[in-house]
């Protein structure tokens, strides 16, 4: 790993340019430590796949004290790495329930086809998984989910909507998201959540963090609907 | 107590200096495009470098004070007008109840169609009001987010429209005050701006870099509070794209077309493109305030000598962090 200046305030630590669900468990647990031990000097925080990137205050802290002190963090970090890794397993896991119905699963028979295999196989494929959360960003709270099975995997649409419905669920490559608002987006759609994500009125702003487990399960369409779902 | 917009403008947009704190749930930081005519507006009242302002973008805005106050305006120079009376840029102003201010579209460049004289005036003018507008904040901000439906009067995001009250508390007249003209900023048609170079594993590369400093680039007319692209001589990377990373403010970017973006305030907290480096904080505001048109170029600033200047920039006008 090393630390990048990228500009007057700001700093990226750079991991190895990999997506691995274990190499991500050590940076979430660096993630952690920054937090919890350079919380004083830190304006924002932007954990990502294999790069956390910081704002600093400068009127607080120096640009070089600011990089040494996440050196020496760094560095201790790589002796207690294996132990610290246990916090992760316990991380709750948490379950969004979604409607795979027709009539929102826009892009399911277009899966399906790519995949070979009926519309109920990649429900439940999808339904399989406990996925990580990688990152978030695009959008407030769009959670970058990981990582979705091979047979399923689809590249997003060539073209993509102007305008995606919130609570939809895609599926991009090897990642899925929900869309906790409107947008225009261009990932394969195959279901909706009646699930809000975010509520900028509420304390707790949102449901994800990074480092986040995430586990979907099939709902009726009478669930959805009871739960204040849309088309 | 209020202002009342009577016409909208192209966008006008109510903003603090920013929310911060936000953006590891995906929350872009907004605030002033101009921050340099922003804190100035603050500052000639005496404000909190904080207080709620008007960024009236492109002009075609008008609105009537309701109370005596005193205001400012800086940045651009849209032909301001109180009452049909021209006004400067860069001053401040005693208004009273009744009062109207009206903007205009921006000056183009453009000389051989008679129409401009070939300098720029800038795109962005920041309205303030002594005390600044009393506008209730959502996530530690009022700055609005349109992308994002977070902010501004209604808290949702939504640009300033006729019949909007923004309200502010009345204020005793004083002496009007002007910015000293050395900080007053000029638009021309050419301009250099600094930039902090990346050489990490994810920038664009030296190939790319040395391309990017040898030749011009314009601003096109895409351009809005997420980013500015530029056009100019196709900047080669050997990377198609990199895994998302947090993306700093003034990011330039190489997309796959090889022409560069600068992200602005209300990027994407992520981005999947190779980078060139930084724009200088403090010459951003100069970017912003560039017509599709204007000529740049970029020249390499080390990391420290651009620290050493946003924090004497920070502390003069007391911004927090």
């Amino acid at each position: 790993m090393n630390i990048v200046r990228t500009s007057e305030n700001t700093v990226l630590i750079l991991f190895e340019q990999v997506i691995d669900a274990e190499h991500f468990s050590v940076i979430n647990n660096i993630v952690h430590k920054i937090k919890k031990d350079m919380a004083e000097n830190i304006v924002d925080i932007i954990p990502s796949y294999a790069s956390i990137h910081i704002t600093f205050d400068l009127l607080a802290i120096s640009g070089i004290s600011f990089t040494q002190k996440l050196s020496k963090l760094l560095l201790n970090y790589e002796h207690v790495n294996s132990h610290v890794k246990s916090d992760i397993q316990n991380a709750a896991v948490i379950e969004i329930p979604v409607y795979y119905g027709s009539e929102v699963a826009l892009d399911l028979p277009y899966i399906a086809q790519q995949a070979q295999m009926t519309e109920s196989d990649v429900v439940d494929i999808h339904t399989s998984k406990i996925y990580d959360v990688y990152a978030i960003g695009f959008l407030p709270c769009f959670a970058y989910l990981g990582n979705v099975d091979a047979r399923i995997a689809t590249a997003r649409k060539p073209t993509p909507r102007q305008k995606v419905t919130r609570g939809s669920v895609g599926i991009a490559d090897q990642q899925t998201a929900i869309y906790p608002s409107e947008s225009p987006g261009g990932w394969q759609i195959i279901g909706r959540t009646p699930i809000h994500l975010i509520d900028y009125n509420s304390s707790n702003l949102t449901r994800f963090s990074t480092g986040d487990k995430v586990k979907f399960t099939a709902m009726s369409k009478s669930d959805y609907l009871q739960m204040g779902g849309e088309w | 107590m209020s202002l009342q917009v009577m016409k909208s403008g192209f966008l006008s947009l109510v903003q603090d200096y920013g929310r911060y704190g936000y953006q590891s749930i995906g929350v872009t930081n907004g605030g002033p495009l101009d921050e340099h005519a922003f804190l100035w507006a603050n500052r000639l009242l005496g404000n909190h470098y904080n207080a709620p302002q008007i960024e009236v973008s492109y002009g075609a805005f008008s609105a009537t004070f309701l109370e005596n106050t005193m205001m400012a305006i800086c940045g651009a120079d849209l032909s301001a007008t109180v009452n049909d009376q021209a006004i400067k840029p860069w001053q401040s102003y005693a208004v009273y109840a009744g009062d109207t201010i009206s903007f205009k579209a921006p000056a183009y460049y453009g000389k051989s169609d008679g129409k401009g004289d070939g300098k720029g005036r800038g795109l962005r003018c920041y309205l303030a009001v002594k005390g600044g507008f009393t506008v209730e904040p959502q996530l530690d901000s009022c700055s609005t987010v349109v992308r994002e439906k977070l902010g501004g009067i209604t808290q949702d995001g939504e640009k300033l429209a006729a019949g909007d009250s923004v309200k502010y508390l009345p204020q005793a007249h004083e002496l009007a005050t002007g910015v000293p003209s050395t900080f007053v900023t000029a638009y021309p048609k050419k301009i250099t701006l600094r930039f902090i170079p990346n050489s990490s594993a994810t920038s664009a590369g030296e190939e790319a870099l040395h391309t990017f400093t040898k030749h011009t680039y314009q601003v096109t007319p895409n351009i809005d509070r997420m980013g500015y692209r530029l056009s100019g001589e196709v900047i080669h990377t050997p990377l198609e794209g990199i895994i998302s990373q947090g993306i700093s403010l003034g990011s330039i970017q190489v997309p796959k077309d090889g022409q560069p973006i600068v992200l602005m305030r209300d990027r994407q907290t992520m981005g999947g493109y190779p980078l060139l480096g930084c724009v200088a904080s403090l010459d951003l505001s100069k970017l912003s305030q560039s017509l599709p048109g204007t000529e740049l170029s970029f020249t390499p600033i080390s990391v420290e000598a651009a620290e050493a200047e946003l924090i004497e920039h920070k502390r003069f006008f007391r911004v927090a962090h």
